[in-house]
């Protein structure tokens, strides 16, 4: 599983230092309504190779997190604190000048619809050279060249001749080449991809994740893959971090999440899914909707879904699941939970 | 925003009574396996037209190209294929929302071209629709109690008069809503309410059949699985059968008991769901089930990998012969001179292939 932290990529720092260490993280939107909590304190660390899924369902907070590192929330009315390290910055106290120099070479980021990113009034050509004018000072002709080139690296056919063309004039799965080529253009060491294969069909999907791969094993860039889809976590990363109303509430190896679960919820996800391979019986699916971020349940958000909660006499002192808040905390090794009773979770599903 | 909480089951006391508020049980119809829906070489070309006062037609669109299918009393068929297929083209010609180029639908025996007046009027009660986007399908001016009772103004011998409320009521308790809600608007429900309140509104008009166009694929993961378990209660039920269109392979397998894979509008595989999945015959079903990524660790790399290259050539203008030959790595020439029937070819189920061979593609979980 950790196969590509080994691979003899090409390697820029210490091995071992983290790239990335977000600490605390907590974004929220203060709104005339309330105060929305998309993100309660989320911490966790990036290093060179290595592919982090965080994995959620909507609105828990796994974008927000994610524009929140790329520094493209609108602030106000979001309110970003705790700790962004890029190489050891901090990303939220640098000027805006020195985050836009992080931004691009340091960290980039490709979105789910790449239709409504691309500019439609300029060439995908002239937008992904855009990228050698801005930062390099590259003349027309030259960042024209590169363009070509990247979209060569990107596996788009025929790039010489599409590097004119509209965005309209490519398919979604082309598109989505177009903003990949974009996001590795000044060789980033982080590459945040925010659902980047949801839009499109299964086939192109395996294309797009193929290409994330193997562009990640030639440049050793990290990547932090958000998604929703077991399958995609499952095939691509080495490790997951599970979201749920804003918070982690499971980390560790896929090999170890996916095989035997640590917390009611993503036990709940696994049960939920059916399966390509059998038929399968009845689904289990996770009773009731995904909470609203401007109302967040009391103790641990997951209790009012949760089947196993307990609830005033039957929970442990201090384990009370309606009001006590579960630390994230080292529930096996390598293993994080955020669940009073993660033990009694654990081994339940063990293959 | 208030957020009703719902569980996925409804309460005990007003179960009893919804089920004989919605459809008749499964033993008034006619018996299960009689055959409902039958699709003959449907067709369905969109013209292509150029300038603003004098259109001219230059060309078409074919979203369906020669459709075969057949749908049965109690069982649900699966209909998988990719975006611009023209699965949704199907869904809609098959409630009477588009007329067809081609082909014909006949519905207990009637050529659907041919209903008019009554008939047709009874054919659109009988076979209902519930849509992808439970955001735009719903009228956000009216309450979820006249969303689910519009129906009747049309259908008004379906429910008397002065039983709607309750009836209303009674639907929406039986697909898991509070029956409280019905003076509620849609804005006020997540996802999966509303795609429950769009099940309702296709319930409450007694349907034999109901069209349900990628019903789970705007939910999260969790929420999909209630929706899902509750198409199959409402399915034992009531007897009703399905046309589950998806885009999903594992969703359409798990509620499926026959699917049709479907490429570039028309069916290139068909069969049980152990027929497509384990020993699919067609290069293209091969790849779209090589494709889907599975959430077993112990099934990593297991998977037979077939990458296709390209994209899905324009239905406007379809290769010659095979449909699929331009990304097919078994094309020959004969594949660009003949279209390929959909016929068994010795692997035990019809596959749209001159080179069709069974091929396990989807590893086999052991334990």
């Amino acid at each position: 599983m950790t196969q590509s932290q080994t691979d003899p990529a090409p390697r820029r720092a210490a091995p071992g230092a983290p790239l990335l260490q977000v600490e605390d993280l907590h974004v929220e939107f203060r709104q005339r309504s309330g105060v929305v909590n998309a993100v309660n304190g989320i911490s966790y660390s990036l290093a060179e190779g290595q592919t982090l899924a965080i994995l959620g369902e909507s609105g828990s907070g796994k974008s927000v997190s994610a524009q929140a590192i790329m520094g493209i929330l609108d602030v106000p009315p979001a309110v970003v604190s705790g700790a962004i390290r890029f190489e050891g910055r901090d990303m939220l106290t640098m000027s805006a000048e020195d985050q836009r120099q992080v931004r691009g070479p340091g960290i980039s980021m490709i979105f789910q619809d790449a239709l409504s990113s691309l500019n439609p009034v300029y060439s995908v050509g002239w937008q992904i050279g855009e990228m050698f004018r801005v930062h390099q000072g590259a003349s027309r002709k030259e960042a024209k060249k590169k363009a070509v080139e990247l979209m060569d690296r990107v596996r788009i056919p025929a790039a010489a001749k599409r590097v004119d063309d509209y965005p309209h004039q490519f398919s979604g799965g082309m598109r989505q080449r177009v903003m990949i080529a974009m996001a590795i253009a000044l060789d980033p060491r982080i590459l945040i991809a925010d659902e980047p294969t949801t839009a499109l069909d299964v086939t192109v999907q395996a294309q797009v994740m193929d290409l994330l791969k193997d562009l990640q094993r030639e440049t050793g860039m990290g990547l932090i893959l958000i998604t929703h889809d077991l399958g995609v976590v499952n095939e691509v990363a080495d490790d997951v971090a599970v979201m749920y109303a804003g918070r982690i509430v499971e980390r560790g190896t896929v090999d170890d999440v996916f095989t035997d679960a640590g917390h009611p919820y993503t036990e709940g996800l696994m049960n939920s899914v059916p399966q390509l391979e059998a038929k399968g019986g009845r689904l289990q699916p996770i009773v009731g909707q995904p909470p609203n971020l401007a109302a967040i349940p009391s103790g641990c958000p997951f209790h009012p879904r949760c089947a196993r909660r307990r609830l005033g006499a039957e929970a442990a002192p201090g384990r009370e699941c309606s009001t006590d808040v579960p630390p994230l905390r080292l529930v096996a090794p390598g293993r994080e939970a955020a669940c009073h009773y993660s033990e009694e979770v654990l081994g339940v599903r063990a293959v | 925003m208030s957020e009703p909480s719902e569980s996925s089951r409804p309460t005990g006391a007003t179960a009893a009574s919804a089920a004989s508020a919605a459809p008749d049980s499964a033993s008034a119809r006619g018996p299960l396996g009689e055959t409902l829906l039958e699709i003959r070489g449907l067709q369905k070309h969109f013209p292509l037209t150029q300038g603003v006062l004098f259109k001219r037609t230059i060309g078409h669109v074919r979203a369906v190209d020669g459709v075969n299918m057949t749908l049965r009393r109690g069982e649900t068929v699966g209909l998988v294929g990719e975006s611009g297929c023209g699965k949704s083209t199907v869904s809609k010609l098959l409630v009477a929302l588009e007329k067809p180029t081609g082909g014909s639908i006949l519905y207990k025996g009637k050529d659907l071209a041919a209903m008019s007046g009554r008939a047709l009027k009874e054919y659109r009660r009988e076979v209902q629709i519930i849509f992808q986007d439970p955001y735009s399908s719903l009228n956000p001016r009216m309450t979820v109690g006249d969303i689910v009772a519009e129906g009747w103004s049309v259908h008004s011998d379906v429910a008397p008069r002065k039983d709607r409320l309750k009836r209303t009521q009674e639907l929406l308790d039986r697909v898991g809503l509070n029956p409280d809600y019905v003076n509620r608007y849609p804005h006020q429900f997540s996802g999966g309410q509303r795609q429950r309140i769009g099940i309702a509104r296709a319930l409450a008009l007694r349907p034999e059949v109901i069209v349900c166009d990628e019903p789970v694929s705007a939910l999260d993961v969790s929420v999909q699985a209630q929706v899902v378990n509750l198409l199959e209660d409402l399915q034992d039920e009531f007897g009703l059968s399905y046309l589950f269109i998806a885009h999903d392979l594992s969703v359409v397998r798990h509620i499926s008991d026959r699917v049709s894979v479907m490429y570039l509008g028309s069916i290139v595989e068909e069969g049980t769901d152990e027929q497509v999945y384990a020993t699919p015959s067609h290069p293209y079903t091969q790849a779209l089930l090589s494709s889907v990524p599975l959430h077993e660790p112990h099934l990593r790399g297991q998977k037979d990998r077939i990458l296709l290259q390209g994209d899905v050539p324009s239905p406007a203008d379809p290769p010659s012969g095979c449909r699929f030959r331009t990304r097919c790595w078994k094309a020959q020439d004969i594949c660009a001179t003949e279209a390929p029937a959909l016929v068994d070819r010795g692997q035990g189920h019809p596959a749209a292939c001159h080179f069709a061979e069974a091929r396990a593609v989807v590893p086999v979980d052991v334990d």
